[in-house]
């Protein structure tokens, strides 16, 4: 202890802003919470380091899921037990900063055990604190993994069972067994002594990660006055007296002195290299300039059997209104049936945000089958569209408020030698017809989305008949 | 203790009277007030003398801003940085319990416990 003056560390906010009410000085734990002096510790120790601004401290599910209430670092609040796992996506797409998870013992151990564990095992260079106090103390007390075997809670009015509930789990020696971990260690906050361990446990971890030497692991046995209902000193002395009979304190693993620092610089994709990786047209820098309407709002249902492609349909029509630079959402709806059913799509183009991504009053139908010609005609808008395969449907639209479109798709696509570019057809038409689709934009776009390189000469041909089709539709109106 | 080395300071305000620096201090110098603070808790209180500077309290209680601890409270006091902005001043003590000190230069007192204003020369 080199500095005269001890108070609040300056990696705390001065004034808990982030904190609602009036009190906004001092944290929400209880007098006597475990958390808050292993906060101290944290925070003093990235102050000591120098490496406090550049921190980030995923907080957990529980009492402290407050926390970014209190560090001034960076500060990520993940799911539910996720925290090692978001600390593993933040530290690699970060890895200079100094990524910190720290979790609860109903967080870690319980619905977060997975993810900690393969954390731990893939080695991720984060250092992880976890606070081990026997309880579920946000909840009131619940009975937690590491519930000791005879303690109350309010789960467990009688007292854990092994029968019941089995042991208490010990995640340090869990994790200590793994390969990657280079420091694992369980300490507790009992007393003048082992807080002092704990301190040097806690900078240990957090000069691991400094050094870049790998996953660093600290349990801290903690205390919860409240959940378990006696005084702080009483707490401190459970701790000390009978937690300790079942989670052994010491270094259970440290290989961090003979750890090389890892090489954790990311793996960059060069910018030129970019646009290839979004699909984005290679060398075509002049600016788009689209022919279609100031304001896009279509609303469009494809519905037909599985196979032939409706979601398919969709899911194209949505990329052009994103080449459009217009908002889009795609929904795809099948019903239980897996045969005989109708297969249907929802697809929303607007320049306004999209709300719910659900079509209830199609602007555009396409029906490829009679169901669902059937079951969709009525809900189409006044004015609206319909698109419909007439070489498959035998029956016409019974509505006169609507725009009719028989296209014979399927024996377009037929004679070209493929039924399944049917809906290529259909989508030449509704390309040729409608205002939103611009058709360079399409056109440019199709070899980008057919995945089956060899079949693309005849999609395009097949979108040209679509397009030839609907220019001898025209004629015929 | 006539030869008090260290000084603790205690914001009474965010002190939740956990009772666990008076059960740390290995001199016995902290105990719990009387009184209540407005967020009814007794707040530790120190006894006025007799404080090591060792810093166990700072380190056993959960609050980070409740416990200030001067290690060296005789250097410590006369390195004031003067709030007039001139060089550095000194700090006499006006009621240690309260962590209440008259600032030399200016005759103005200050609370210890308010870590926002703790400007001391190296």
């Amino acid at each position: 202890m080199s500095t005269k003056i001890l108070s609040k560390s300056q990696g705390f906010y001065d004034l808990y802003e982030r904190r609602p009410g009036s009190d906004q000085e001092t944290t929400h734990y209880c007098p006597g919470c475990g958390h808050g002096i292993l906060h101290k510790m944290i925070a003093e120790a990235l102050m000591d380091f120098g490496v406090n601004d550049n921190s980030i401290i995923i907080s957990p599910v529980g009492c402290s899921v407050f926390a970014y209430y209190y560090f001034a670092a960076g500060n990520f609040q993940a799911a539910h037990g996720r925290a090692p796992a978001v600390a593993t996506g933040v530290k690699r797409a970060l890895p200079e900063s100094i990524v910190i998870s720290y979790q609860g013992d109903g967080d870690l151990a319980a619905i977060g055990g997975n993810e900690i564990l393969h954390a731990a095992n893939r080695g991720e260079a984060i250092s992880v604190f976890f606070v081990n106090n026997a309880i579920y103390g946000m909840t009131g007390g619940q009975m937690a993994p590491t519930t000791l075997i005879g303690q109350k809670t309010t789960t467990t009015p009688y007292g854990r069972t092994v029968a019941n509930e089995g042991y208490p789990i010990r995640m340090t020696e869990l994790i200590s067994q793994l390969q990657a971990p280079v420091y694992v260690e369980r300490t507790m906050m009992a007393d003048t002594k082992s807080i002092n361990t704990t301190r040097k446990a806690v900078r240990k971890a957090i000069k691991n990660q400094v050094e870049k030497k790998g996953f660093s692991f600290v349990e801290v046995l903690s205390t919860c006055p409240t959940g378990w209902k006696v005084t702080a000193p009483q707490a401190e002395e459970w701790v000390k007296t009978t937690m300790t009979q079942h989670f052994p304190l010491g270094v259970f693993k440290d290989i961090s002195g003979d750890a090389e620092p890892l090489n954790l610089t990311k793996d960059q994709l060069p910018a030129e290299r970019i646009p290839k990786a979004i699909s984005l047209p290679l060398g075509d820098k002049e600016k788009l300039v689209y022919k279609i309407p100031e304001t896009v709002s279509e609303e469009i249902k494809i519905s037909g059997f599985g196979g032939q492609g409706v979601l398919s349909l969709g899911v194209w029509l949505s990329e052009f209104g994103m080449r459009e630079d217009l908002n889009v959402s795609w929904i795809p709806s099948y019903g239980p049936e897996m045969r005989g059913g109708t297969a249907h799509c929802h697809v929303k183009l607007s320049h306004r945000p999209i709300g719910s991504p659900l079509v209830a009053q199609p602007t555009v139908l396409v029906a490829t089958n009679r169901p669902s010609l059937e079951k969709f005609e009525q809900e189409v808008v006044a004015g609206g569209k319909i698109f419909w395969d007439n070489s498959l449907i035998d029956i016409s639209p019974s509505r006169s408020d609507i725009v009719s479109l028989p296209v014979p798709a399927t024996e377009i696509a037929n004679q070209l030698g493929n039924t399944k570019a049917a809906n290529v057809v259909m989508l030449g038409v509704i390309t040729a017809v409608s205002d939103f689709l611009d058709e360079n934009i399409v056109r440019r776009t199709l070899p980008e989305i057919f995945k089956k390189k060899h079949l693309l000469d005849l999609n395009m041909q097949a979108f040209n008949k679509g397009l030839e089709f609907a220019a001898s539709l025209k004629q015929m109106t | 203790m006539a030869n008090a080395r260290g000084f603790v300071a205690i914001n009474e305000e965010e002190c939740k009277g956990c009772d666990l620096c008076v059960v740390a201090c290995p001199v016995d110098v902290l105990h719990l007030a009387k009184h209540f603070n407005t967020h009814g808790y007794n707040p530790s209180e120190y006894d006025g003398d007799g404080c090591t500077g060792c810093g166990v309290c700072f380190y056993a209680c959960p609050e980070p801003g409740a416990i200030t601890v001067f290690k060296n409270w005789e250097e410590s006091r006369h390195k004031y940085l003067n709030p007039e902005g001139e060089g550095v001043t000194s700090l006499t003590l006006k009621d240690p319990v309260k962590g209440v000190a008259v600032i030399e230069s200016t005759g103005d007192t200050i609370v210890l416990s308010d870590f926002r204003k703790l400007n001391f020369a190296e």
